[in-house]
């Protein structure tokens, strides 16, 4: 067990626990945008940056969720330089997307209000903040790797290859569930599903229960289940409710 | 244009030359692009199914560095180099007159297929900027009056 | 080639080609290197063989395409043993005329001969060179002498002596506090101190650990990592052999960049001679120490010279930093222990372990030791690889040894660090040279570049070019580095285009304090040292763009114009040039007319005219 303090609060966790983890355990406030427990951590939001020094007296900022605790880590989570950067890249954010309701939510919280920067035509990001947690889970929860971060820089997008349709991709949806700005959109009408990503646009075809005869599963979603769970396709004629 | 079966036993060769291993997959997508002119939407394909990776990973990898095309490239490749040592002496003059020339900017091909212009972030022949490189053929000290003759002496 | 399977034998290899070498005979040492290509020292090199062939003087004369030894500014170079004549500045038309003067009848050819810049006499010898004299060559000690395609010629100045030491009787730890004793520090930008990296990954937990060579060098104007992978790789791959053996490493990877095609190939060929003579692979000198190394080519991307990044490259990925929290020395490539170096770093350490490292530690300052390669680059006349001691001052290395500004212009700044680094102004210039100096400053040592300006230069021009090298590099995963790069080359470019306010200086300074302290790695959190330097020693430059609207050094397009002065004669030759068609003659006698309409201050006109009639305001 490893004991530190955040914000003068004494905590023991396990080892290999993460900063941000212990924060939430004493129900602590962090933003984060890029973080979520279903996913690997990734760093690239940096809203979740704390003060920390170590017992040997060196201290820096660094990222919580990738940071893991030490003994006698005193972390300070909100000074003043803290909220200051957290403004700034809060901003950063609103002038890549500017209509976006959580942005503009969380900046409110974290007490940002003038506008620094000009803002972008929504159109070019759609609501995107390149957070990378649609990739991650599609890579590792549904294991498909179907969508990935493209091109480099300020030109990077999330998307799949060539911008075309994908093979690889069952339109599970998990992709829009876990995004934080609903920055892809599922619409499911008359037996079709309609993924809207920020650069490119599927639609796949529902799949029908044989009992209620609601539209219920993408069918490439329920392939990929029967594969999984190595059941025949038929087992999942029902939908869930019906089963 | 190579047809598929060419890319196919083409690809076969290159990924045997570099063991088989996904871990050397910038080698393997250079060696593809030297060989077929560009990184064609086929070739990556190609690529990530002999490798058995991800079809993602091998067009974010193609998509993140600078040295890899995914549009055919021009008969003549163009790099104008654009380091500190030769941004100090002048270089965005001289990208700017190869640019005028040319019609094109850095990352195109002309119409006719005979230039790409792409710029270099250093090639270390750096007390020799502003440098411009011609099919690997380095020229240096160039001046901007002497970029048209440079350029006319491979139409 | 026969295998070396002991120490002994290889001592007596060296002996053998000590023997055989004749050192009354003729040698014409030329310079192969990427800069001296650029010059044409192909041509000179075929020449020399022709004209030699033609004469029937094979038998007297021996040509070697050598290593880079540095004076880039004047190449091609060549050196003639035994008499260790110096020409400069070849062409294939002087060729016929070396070998009738030179090589057959033992005369000079003055006019290729270096002029001593001060004194304008003619140097002869390769030793009397100012350039060299005041330098302290220990890794490019024999880059001329030696051809980098020929491990005789490696083994013939002492190389794998250091090898044949350490293997020969010195056991890991032995190696690692000798490293350690030295003081050695990073040469790529880092400045940490080798030995205790090597001992971090020596006790990481894991079998097997990697050794990487970071030969991605890619700051530019930086280019002393591919004169020693071009020039002397050997001197490379044994530092990493002798690091591979005492971290415990079977196998290493030489990461090089694209854009040095001759180093990736002669590192492969180092690699294969390296392998025939049991100097690297399984049973290295008969000792039952295994090492194998591979070599990697870049892509194209300045963030794969961060460690992380690297080792993504390596893995297949996309070149990526990670969070290091966790150090590579404990999880690196493949979550395996890897230790980094640098090319400089690795070259360094056969010289400590042949020299001792209280030699080595004798050499520099307190907090640096040994000697470090500069590229001196930019406004100075003599460009090229200095390698100095650690603690000489700038104004030495740049005023000395490079000879000062050309064409009677006034010193301004020095870059130093690359796109990491920062500015220094004139009133700094006796600084002493070594890492913690220059961080003192708000630059840093860097890799090695040194580019200098003079008054013709913009500094906010120049923390734009920094800013917008650093836009087109960034990997793009963190927010700060991705989104404050655009920001701030929107802020700089309104700046130099005139319609910059304070306001904007002030903005600027604020997300250069986040990116600082909130990006993922060393490429953003550095992005603002250009930045920072350029306002904290030239801001009344800023200032004149903010509030005058002027570029005092008259480069920014939109703050300047080009004038056609009285002094024009009318003699057309900016007419022709003029891409535009925007100047126009006016009659015989008369100046000719520049419409600034159609003007794109493309500077054309000024370049052309000879006669000084066109003026910058």
């Amino acid at each position: 067990m490893v004991k530190l303090t955040v914000d003068g609060r004494p905590i023991e966790v396990k080892e290999g626990t993460m900063v941000l983890d212990a924060a939430r355990r004493l129900n602590i406030y962090i933003p984060t945008l890029c973080n979520h427990e279903s996913v690997s951590p990734y760093g690239a939001c940096r809203l979740c940056m704390v003060d920390i020094t170590t017992k040997s007296g060196r201290n820096r900022m660094v990222t919580s969720c990738l940071y893991p605790v030490e003994d006698g880590l005193v972390v300070k989570t909100s000074t003043e330089k803290v909220a200051e950067h957290r403004r700034m890249l809060i901003q950063l954010l609103l002038a890549r997307c500017p209509e976006s309701k959580e942005l503009k939510d969380m900046a409110v919280k974290l007490g940002a209000h003038d506008l620094l920067f000009p803002k972008e035509d929504p159109k070019t990001h759609h609501n995107c903040i390149l957070c990378a947690l649609c990739t991650r889970a599609c890579a590792e929860i549904v294991q498909q790797s179907a969508i990935s971060l493209v091109n480099r820089g300020v030109d990077r997008e999330m998307g799949i290859p060539f911008f075309d349709n994908s093979d690889l991709c069952i339109a599970c949806g998990t992709c829009a569930q876990i995004c934080p700005t609903n920055a892809i959109i599922i619409t499911d009408t008359k037996g079709k599903r309609r993924i809207e990503m920020p650069h490119n646009t599927m639609e796949f075809e529902l799949a029908k229960c044989s009992v209620c005869g609601r539209y219920w599963l993408p069918k490439k979603q329920i392939a990929w289940m029967a594969k999984k769970s190595g059941q025949p396709i038929e087992f999942f004629a029902k939908c869930n409710n019906c089963r | 244009m190579a047809n598929q079966r060419q890319l196919k036993s083409g690809i076969k060769r290159i990924l045997s030359r570099n063991g088989n291993d996904s871990a050397m997959l910038v080698s393997i997508l250079q060696d593809t692009q030297s060989e077929f002119g560009y990184l064609s939407r086929e070739a990556i394909t190609e690529v990530s199914k002999q490798l058995s990776i991800p079809l993602t990973q091998a067009y974010s990898v193609a998509t993140f560095f600078k040295a890899f095309s995914l549009i055919p490239k021009g008969k003549h490749q163009i790099h104008v180099c654009l380091g500190t040592a030769c941004h100090v002496r002048g270089a965005d003059k001289i990208l700017d007159t190869v640019e005028r020339e040319l019609g094109i900017k850095p990352g195109e091909s002309d119409k006719e297929l005979n230039f790409s212009l792409d710029t270099v972030n250093c090639v270390g022949a750096c007390a020799l900027g502003p440098i411009v490189i011609i099919d690997g053929k380095y020229s240096g000290e160039m001046k901007i009056e002497a970029v048209k003759p440079l350029l006319d002496s491979y139409k | 080639m026969n295998r070396l399977s002991s120490v002994k034998e290889l001592e007596e290899l060296r002996k053998s080609i000590v023997q055989k070498r004749d050192v009354k005979k003729t040698v014409v040492n030329i310079c192969g290197g990427t800069g001296c290509l650029a010059l044409g020292c192909t041509d000179v090199i075929q020449a020399f063989k022709d004209e030699v062939d033609a004469r029937n003087l094979g038998d007297q004369v021996d040509i070697r395409v050598s290593g880079c030894p540095g004076f880039c500014e004047r190449g091609t170079i060549l050196t003639i043993e035994p008499q260790n004549i110096f020409y400069q500045r070849v062409k294939r038309k002087d060729v016929a005329e070396i070998v009738s003067q030179t090589l057959v009848d033992g005369k000079i050819v003055e006019r290729l001969l270096y002029p001593d810049l001060a004194t304008g006499k003619r140097v002869v010898h390769e030793n009397e060179v100012p350039f060299y004299t005041k330098q302290k060559r220990l890794l490019l000690a024999n880059s001329s002498r030696s051809d980098p395609e020929n491990i005789d010629d490696y083994v013939y100045f002492g190389g794998y002596a250091a090898l044949a030491k350490v293997l020969g009787g010195m056991k890991p730890e032995e190696v690692i506090e000798e490293v350690k004793a030295s003081g050695l520090r990073g040469r790529g930008g880092g400045g940490f101190p080798t030995g205790r990296k090597w001992e971090t990954t020596r006790h990481a937990e894991g079998d097997i650990k990697y050794v990487i060579c970071n030969c991605d060098e890619g700051d530019p104007g930086a280019f002393m990592d591919r004169s020693l992978m071009e020039g002397n790789p050997h001197s490379v791959l044994e530092g990493m052999i002798i690091g591979a053996y005492a971290i415990g490493s079977p196998e290493g990877y030489i990461y090089v960049r694209n854009e040095y095609p001759m180093a990736v190939k002669n590192a492969g060929i180092a690699l294969k001679a390296a392998e025939e003579y049991g100097l690297l692979g399984d049973n290295i000198l008969g000792s039952g120490f295994n090492f194998h190394v591979k070599i990697s080519r870049g892509g194209g991307a300045f963030v794969c010279g961060e460690s992380t990044a690297l080792m993504a490259s390596l893995e297949g990925k996309v070149g990526e930093p990670r969070a290091k929290y966790i150090h590579t020395s404990e999880k690196g490539l493949w979550d395996r222990p890897s230790n980094l170096n640098n090319v400089e770093t690795w070259a360094n350490v056969p010289l400590i372990i042949n020299n001792g490292a209280k030699w080595f530690a004798g050499i520099g300052t307190a907090g640096s030791k040994g000697t470090k390669i500069f590229s001196l680059v930019g406004k100075v006349r003599n460009t090229g690889l200095v390698e100095v001691p650690m603690g000489i001052s700038l104004r030495e290395i740049i005023f000395d040894i490079g000879g000062g500004i050309p064409g009677n212009k006034k010193f301004k700044a020095v870059q130093t660090g690359g796109p990491s680094g920062g500015f220094i102004p004139e009133n700094l210039l006796d600084l002493k040279v070594d890492f913690d100096e220059l961080t003192r400053v708000g630059s840093m040592m860097g890799s090695g570049a040194m580019i200098v300006m003079d008054e013709t230069n913009c500094m906010v021009d120049m923390a734009k070019y920094f800013i917008t090298f650093l836009l087109g590099e960034s990997c793009g995963k963190c927010l700060p580095c991705r989104e404050g790069l655009k920001q701030m080359h929107r802020i700089l470019t309104r700046i130099t285009d005139g319609e910059g306010t304070m306001a904007d200086i002030e903005l600027a300074e604020k997300l250069c304090s986040t990116m600082l302290d909130t990006s993922l790695c060393g490429l953003g959190a550095s992005a603002p040292n250009p930045v920072l330097t350029s306002l904290r020693y030239f801001r009344d430059e800023w200032l004149a763009h903010v509030n005058e609207k002027r570029c005092p050094a008259k480069v920014c397009k939109a703050l300047i114009t080009y004038n056609i002065t009285e002094k024009c004669p009318n003699c057309g030759l900016c007419v022709k040039a003029c891409p535009e068609g925007a100047i126009a003659a006016q009659g015989k006698k008369k100046p000719v007319l520049l419409d600034q309409e159609k003007c794109i201050k493309c500077g054309t006109c000024y370049d052309v005219c000879n006669l000084g009639a066109v003026q910058v305001k």
